[in-house]
């Protein structure tokens, strides 16, 4: 592997070996010191063309535990906003030695553009682009999955075990989410099985395509299909209301059809927990009952964030660079 | 790198004379590959066992022993096995030590560092999985135990020195290998060897354990170039 770029490139076995590898990383994070000397001289450049303030925190936080440097840059006020191009942004990196570049982009594509063109010798990590992958925060999502639902509901160790036979139900606006893509092609290698539930107007076309059920009502996929875990989708106002694109009537019809209670929070399973790849809306795709449960994970999944995040870090950057001799071709690397 | 052989300590005869061949990987002694590896290479026909089964016991048996005595006893001795197969010989020393000495807790007594995430190799080679690192309560003001399979460079134990300090501040540490096979490179010396190996560089060292191998053995294989390629430079 030498850079992730979609979770769907993931076979079951790496995905596992992240998994696996977040899990001692998590464990090193339970100590009083945290850091490790593993990536000491490595450097990861933070190249963030959108807002993130919580992704980009997390990587940055994941680095530096590991001791390796760390370099923001942000598109706002950089020389990106005078017209530089993603190009001339990554030859200038490549020149200060980034061993790493973890990227998010507003365009889907930009960091598979950036990992293929030869413009950066580093490993390229995809912290989300456009509507299209966010293959790290889908691994943390399965990470905190398998934590509390594999291994005797969690209470045995999971090391080595995927998602098998598990049912989760991914709710909310499929179509503008990178989250749900990439959750849907990583639960599916790890064997669990996913249910898009959405207004039919969020639902991507081309999802029969998909290795997931769709439904667009929400109570009877819960009654029916005992879901082990229900992931939330965060809710954009702006970009709902009928000035904004009109993908539903108005706040409070999505929330009566879609929106994560009390009463449905009853209807779940005893052991079903509640993700959020956060911010949440509280009152809108979900209630504040339902956040603050005791089965709401979304706490945890942010610092599962860290130590997968780590995982992914240590895996790209830690091992020797491969040689093309050990039968790794290197087009990527040939075009310099 | 030096070169030169070590001279046996404990007056062990070598079993292969030990032939000084310069060249050779430096990375290539013994196979503790970590969990989730390749598997290791087959057996090559040049494989001479040096230890069988009775003769590890036994040295487990004496090491058990020695670390009471050094200690005097095993109240604040700690046991931390190396992965992937210092750990089981760490057991299997603990379990020693719990038979003889009345009180203990084999359990209470053994744990597992993983060395890892502290090594100064790791750009050299390909991505190592990382092993488990279980402490049993606190290392403060305790005697801490490492114990590895085959002591070579002295890198992993450096590395384990590390990893011990970012744990806690034990009073001592101590080191048992089952083998020492020379080579160091690292001013480090074991306090407990099963058996000094003479070994020339070309050869490789392997470590057998019945609860990952099978069945209990070292074995020393003859030079590189009449042994199938090693896949995995292991840790020393």
């Amino acid at each position: 592997m030498r850079h992730l770029l979609s979770a769907g490139d993931l076979t079951r076995d790496e995905a596992v070996l992240i998994l696996d590898t977040a899990g001692q990383m998590a464990a090193t994070q339970a100590r009083e010191i945290k850091k490790l000397p593993t990536l000491r001289g490595r450097t990861v450049v933070n190249l963030f063309f959108e807002d993130s303030t919580r992704t980009r925190i997390s990587f940055e936080t994941a680095a530096k535990r590991l001791s390796a440097d760390v370099i923001n840059f942000s598109a706002k006020g950089s020389s990106v906003s005078k017209g530089e191009s993603l190009k001339d942004t990554a030859l200038t990196l490549q020149a200060m030695g980034a061993d790493a570049v973890v990227i998010r982009h507003q365009a889907s594509g930009a960091p598979h553009t950036l990992a293929t063109s030869g413009w950066t010798h580093g490993a390229v990590v995809n912290a989300g682009d456009g509507t299209h992958q966010h293959p790290t925060q889908a691994l943390l999502d399965a990470y905190t999955l398998r934590r509390h639902l594999v291994g005797a509901g969690g209470t045995q160790d999971a090391t080595g075990r995927d998602l098998d036979g598990l049912h989760v139900t991914i709710v909310g606006d499929v179509l503008h989410s990178r989250v749900a893509r990439s959750n849907v092609q990583l639960l599916h290698t790890l064997g669990a099985r996913v249910t898009l539930v959405a207004p039919p107007t969020l639902v991507p076309v081309g999802v029969e395509a998909w290795p997931c059920d769709v439904s667009y009502r929400l109570d009877d996929v819960i009654a029916d299909g005992k879901p082990d875990a229900v992931m939330m989708l965060r809710v954009q106002r702006e970009r709902m209301s009928s000035a904004g694109g009109g993908f539903f009537p108005s706040p409070l019809e999505y929330t009566r059809g879609y929106g994560l209670d009390a009463r449905r929070l009853d209807a779940l399973p005893e052991h079903a927990v509640v993700l959020h790849p956060g911010p949440m809306n509280r009152g809108l795709e979900i209630s504040a009952d339902a956040a603050d449960s005791p089965r709401a994970v979304i706490v945890e999944q942010v610092a599962n964030g860290v130590a997968v995040r780590m995982a992914v870090l240590y895996l790209l950057l830690a091992g020797g660079q491969p040689t093309p001799a050990a039968g790794q071709p290197l087009s990527n690397r040939s075009a310099e | 790198m030096s070169t030169a052989l070590p001279t046996p300590s404990d007056g062990g005869t070598p079993v292969v004379p030990p032939v000084v061949d310069p060249v050779v990987d430096p990375l290539v002694h013994s196979p503790t590959p970590p969990s989730g590896s390749p598997a290791d290479p087959p057996e090559s026909a040049t494989a001479t066992v040096v230890l069988g089964e009775a003769e590890i016991a036994r040295a487990l048996t004496r090491i058990a022993h020695e670390i009471l005595e050094r200690n005097k006893g095993g109240q604040d001795v700690v046991l931390l096995g190396i992965p992937t197969r210092g750990v089981p010989l760490a057991h299997r020393l603990a379990a020693r030590i719990a038979d003889v000495e009345p009180g203990l807790d084999a359990e209470q007594l053994v744990g597992s560092l993983d060395v890892t995430m502290y090594r100064d190799d790791l750009h050299q080679q390909p991505t190592r999985t990382i092993g488990a690192t279980h402490v049993p309560g606190d290392l403060e003001d305790k005697v801490v135990v490492l114990v590895d399979d085959v002591l070579f460079s002295g890198r992993t134990i450096r590395a384990a020195l590390d990893a011990i300090s970012d744990l806690g501040r034990p009073r001592a540490v101590q080191l048992a290998a089952l083998v020492d096979r020379g080579h160091r490179e690292l001013p480090i010396r074991a306090d407990f060897v099963g058996k000094n190996l003479p070994t020339s560089l070309s050869e490789r060292v392997r470590v057998l354990l019945s609860e990952r191998d099978g069945r209990d053995a070292v074995l020393i294989e003859g030079p590189a170039h009449e042994s199938p390629a090693p896949t995995q430079g292991g840790a020393a």
